[in-house]
């Protein structure tokens, strides 16, 4: 009996390994502009993913590219083992939100809802039973008879999404959905949109430039630069092993030091020689990230080499945390943003030109060429 | 993948409904190159040919340079559209700049009353001139103790043409001034500018643009216009009336051809410059910019009033003169008020017939060319594919603009009258004169579709096809419904445009198809000058009437949408 349970979880995990969206070599040219450079990308089925990126580079594109809106210049688009790398955007099986909502202005909220379901010969009461459900799942029961025009953004985001989930699509896109709402209103419905996606187990692919919306919902992320994939991964590990100076950057807040290695694997900075491991050779110039939360106030080990002396030079409140910007004798000219929380601040009683020790943690640096 | 370097780039399958919307722009490129293009080529190819049909390069051109009485209507068309220029853009200039910029009270009234002459057939001015100041005119003597000897020639041009284009040159003012930041003046305001150094710096250059391209429409206005020289002009040639002398008087079709291209230049020279314009003229006022509020300011809002009623005045004088000599039984001898021009016109002179054809026609170019814009300006804005007919496609839509009445006219001629052409059987009918007036407005109508296309929200079409409901259900249930007041807009347009319109029909129209423009000047020329007023006011009070049943379908409509577009 164990061996049969053992033999059904192997199949399952190969299930759901085998990739329900698959992109292989996307490329798209706008005219002499490359503004999608041989995307590979695997996307298993289940799964939430959001490209990420600064604006230009790609995501939107890659998005449309999927969705048929685009066509690639080059490359394979492979949705649930079918090829559609050449369908027209009706042949495909998906649906979409996007951030302008595109709610149809004119029709009602049941009409809107009921609009690919009706083109589908759905018997009348069935779509409108199918309606009242799914105006239930996005939290907007009885809106039936409302025109778009009546409802806040919020609400209409939430009938666009719940329009697009209609005829149960296989694959759910959403384009910057949440950017045209204000602040409160994104992160209640981002969460939302999340419960909801696992409630239902669609596919979806998510884009948005803000790194705190994909991080909140995403199982995996794809930063995007310059038409490129950077780096996969979940949020931790976008966030903790960034794997270019470009991911290191855009995710987060940041410092960069310039370096030199140095025997016995140590890493200078200014005159500071801090221990840390790295693969790099002695003698050579390297930069050193390393986030403002891990460098630290306490405790500080006595006789640690990753101890220096700092002095505070700016301090910009941010509510239980501060930035604090410090110098040190030993980093030269280099200075530092770590975060100090505003408790401890005062227990320390620490001002600008104070003094006080700083660890930083040697396994969090991340040394780049 | 470097297997995907060098290999054919990817190629999306066509979905069968967008085959349709493929055949629906093909369908309407074949329209235009039918009805717009070729004519154009056919007038090309005339002043390329002599009279027998043989190439004969330039010339024609050649030969009309060499004859003086046709080189002094060029020059005579040009000095007067200058002159009527100089003068309509000042004055239209201040007309707007009370309408926009001051605290005038009934500015609806006094915008209402400069529309007013659109109603009417250009040549209602003429008309209206020659009571004035004619031989047995009101105020002939004023005008002899001007040192003018007579109104017929370039003087009554001059003023009637002024007349004619004021609206269309107060209009494109009046958008341009309207759209002002009130941020520029409140920053003027607090570095203490005066009101001077204001006009000059902030107001002049923001009107730039609508102030080049107000004078360029006047000049054009002017240059292709047919029906004032006609009926006021004497012994006056113009270029206009030239071709019209040339071609029907003469049927000297290959210098005819080359009058044609003459007008077509300004036109075009225009339709270039206004291009540029209306590129540069978008990116002057952004989203952000606060509009611009007049303060009240006594003694400006006082004279700008004072501006505001003279114009008003000369224009309610105009017409109103024209109102009355057409009641006038007996101009200038027995005044009583009579039906006997509306009498004589309508069923002596068998003008009722022509007006019927009038009314056909303008509610044909209504239905036809609205439908025909609209689903043009669709398939253009909202399908993909074909992007080489795209493009044609919009240029032939852009171009009508450039095309004055008479040169498509004339091109219809030689076009249609050709016995090898398998349209041929369309020549002097109704059909071939609505045509011929859809495609002369096309431009109007197809801008004002696209702009309201151009406001809906970009994915509608996207999302459409994602639920797998075709475009045109789409169309059907979305767009349609919410671009109506731009329809009936531009069905407003034509309608009242193919009432009044007498250049692009003069020369196509057979004895049974007259239309009430034209017959106009027929009585006009048979000496019957009541009667022709008569009618020019018969047009005007059907184009108001039509005027009132689009306003009531426009809020009829807004009516039914309320539902959705209330917050």
């Amino acid at each position: 009996m164990r061996l049969a349970e053992d033999h059904v979880q192997i199949v399952i995990s190969e299930v759901v390994r085998a990739p329900y969206l698959r992109l292989q070599g996307i490329r798209k040219d706008f005219g002499s502009f490359t503004a999608l450079k041989d995307i590979d990308l695997d996307i298993a089925k289940g799964e939430f993913v959001c490209f990420l990126g600064p604006s230009g580079c790609g995501k939107t594109t890659l998005l449309r590219v999927i969705a048929g809106l685009e066509v690639q210049t080059a490359g394979r688009i492979e949705l649930a083992g079918r090829d559609i790398s050449a369908l027209p955007p009706a042949g495909r099986d998906y649906g979409i939100v996007f951030q302008s909502y595109a709610l149809f202005p004119n029709l009602t909220v049941a009409q809107n809802v009921a609009y690919g379901l009706v083109n589908r010969k759905v018997p009348r009461a069935q779509a409108a039973a199918r309606v009242a459900e799914l105006l239930a799942l996005v939290g907007l029961p009885g809106s039936e008879s409302k025109f778009p025009a009546q409802l806040s953004g919020g609400q209409q985001q939430r009938i666009a999404l719940a329009r697009a989930l209609a005829t149960a699509p296989g694959l759910l896109l959403l384009d910057e959905p949440l950017s045209a709402l204000d602040a409160i209103v994104r992160v209640k419905l981002r969460q939302e949109i999340r419960a909801l996606q696992r409630q239902l187990g669609v596919t979806t692919v998510m884009v948005t430039h803000d790194q705190e919306e994909a991080f909140a919902v995403a199982d995996r992320i794809v930063v995007m630069n310059q038409g490129s994939i950077e780096q996969v991964g979940d949020a931790m590990q976008v966030y903790r092993e960034p794997r270019s100076l470009f991911v290191a950057d855009f995710v987060g807040r940041i410092n960069v030091l310039p370096a030199h290695t140095v025997e016995g694997g140590g890493l200078r900075v200014g005159r500071h020689v801090f221990a840390c491991e790295h693969a790099y050779a002695p003698g050579r110039d390297v930069r050193v990230y390393l986030r403002p939360e891990d460098v630290l106030a306490r405790p500080i080990p006595p006789g640690d080499p990753n101890v220096f002396d700092a002095q505070i030079e700016k301090i910009e409140f941010m509510g239980p945390y501060c930035l604090v910007r410090v110098s040190g004798d030993a980093l030269g000219e280099h200075r530092l943003t770590v975060y100090l929380s505003l408790n401890y601040l005062a227990e320390a009683q620490l001002a600008v030109g104070s003094r006080l020790a700083l660890r930083v943690v040697p396994e969090r640096m991340r040394v780049f060429e | 993948m470097g297997a995907a370097l060098g290999a054919a780039p990817v190629r999306q399958r066509v979905h069968a409904t967008e085959r349709i919307a493929h055949a629906v722009l093909l369908l309407v490129a074949l329209a235009l190159l039918a009805f717009l293009a070729a004519p154009l080529g056919a007038i090309l190819q005339q002043s390329l040919q002599d009279a027998d049909g043989q190439f004969a390069g330039l010339k024609n051109f050649v030969a009309y340079a060499r004859t003086p009485a046709l080189l002094e209507s060029l020059w005579n068309s040009v000095w007067v559209s200058a002159l009527v220029t100089a003068v309509t853009i000042p004055l239209a200039f201040g007309f707007a700049y009370a309408l926009a910029r001051s605290c005038m009270r009934f500015k609806g009234l006094a915008r209402t009353i400069t529309l007013v002459p659109l109603l009417a057939p250009s040549l209602l001015a003429a008309i209206s001139l020659i009571y004035w100041f004619g031989n047995q005119g009101v105020l002939k003597a004023w005008l002899t103790s001007l040192g003018i000897e007579q109104i017929y020639g370039a003087p009554g041009i001059v003023i009637a043409e002024i007349f004619s284009t004021f609206p269309h040159a107060l209009m494109i003012l009046v958008t341009s001034l309207a759209a002002a930041d009130a941020r520029l003046y409140e920053a003027a305001d607090a570095m203490g500018t005066s009101a001077a150094r204001k006009f000059f710096t902030i107001t002049l250059p923001g009107a730039k643009y609508g102030l080049i391209s107000a004078a360029l429409v006047t000049f054009t206005l002017v240059v292709t216009d047919f029906g004032i020289p006609k009926v006021i002009g004497g012994n006056f040639n113009v270029l206009a009336t030239d071709v019209f002398k040339l071609v029907i008087g003469q049927q000297d079709f290959q210098r005819g051809a080359v009058v044609a291209l003459l007008l077509l230049a300004p036109a075009v020279l225009t339709f270039a410059v206004d291009h540029w314009v209306s590129k540069k003229q978008t990116a002057m006022l952004t989203a952000r910019a606060v509009p611009y509020v007049p303060k009240p300011a006594p003694w400006f809002d006082g004279a700008m009033s004072a501006y505001c009623v003279l114009i008003c005045a000369l224009i309610l004088a105009m017409l109103g003169m024209a109102v009355f000599a057409s009641f006038a039984s007996f101009w200038p001898y027995n005044l009583t008020p009579s039906l006997r021009h509306y009498a004589m016109g309508l069923f002596d002179a068998e003008v009722g017939d022509a007006f019927i054809n009038s009314l056909a026609m303008a509610a044909g170019t209504a239905v036809v060319g609205t439908m025909l814009v609209f689903v043009g300006a669709y398939m253009l804005e909202k399908t993909q594919g074909l992007k080489p007919l795209r493009s044609l496609v919009r240029l032939l839509a852009m171009l009508p603009m450039a095309v004055p009445g008479l040169v498509l006219g004339l091109g219809y001629i030689f076009f249609f009258n050709a016995p090898t052409n398998p349209l041929n059987g369309l020549y002097h009918t109704l059909t071939l004169l609505t045509i011929c007036t859809v495609v002369h407005f096309y431009t109007t109508g197809h801008l004002t579709a696209v702009t309201a296309l151009k406001s809906l929200d970009a994915e509608f079409e996207a999302v459409s096809a994602s639920l797998k409901v075709p475009f045109y259900k789409t169309f059907w249930r979305v767009t349609l419904p919410i671009c109506t007041p731009a329809l009936v807009d531009i069905a407003r347009y034509f309608f009242i445009n193919a009432m009044t319109t007498i250049s692009a029909v003069v020369f196509l129209y057979a004895p049974e198809t007259k239309v009430a423009a034209i017959a106009i000047l027929n009585l006009d020329e048979a000496g019957e000058i009541g009667a022709a007023a008569a009618m020019a006011i018969l047009i005007a009070a059907a184009n108001t009437v039509a005027t009132f049943v689009f306003m009531g379908l426009s809020w009829w409509i807004d009516r039914r949408t309320q539902a959705w577009k209330k917050r």
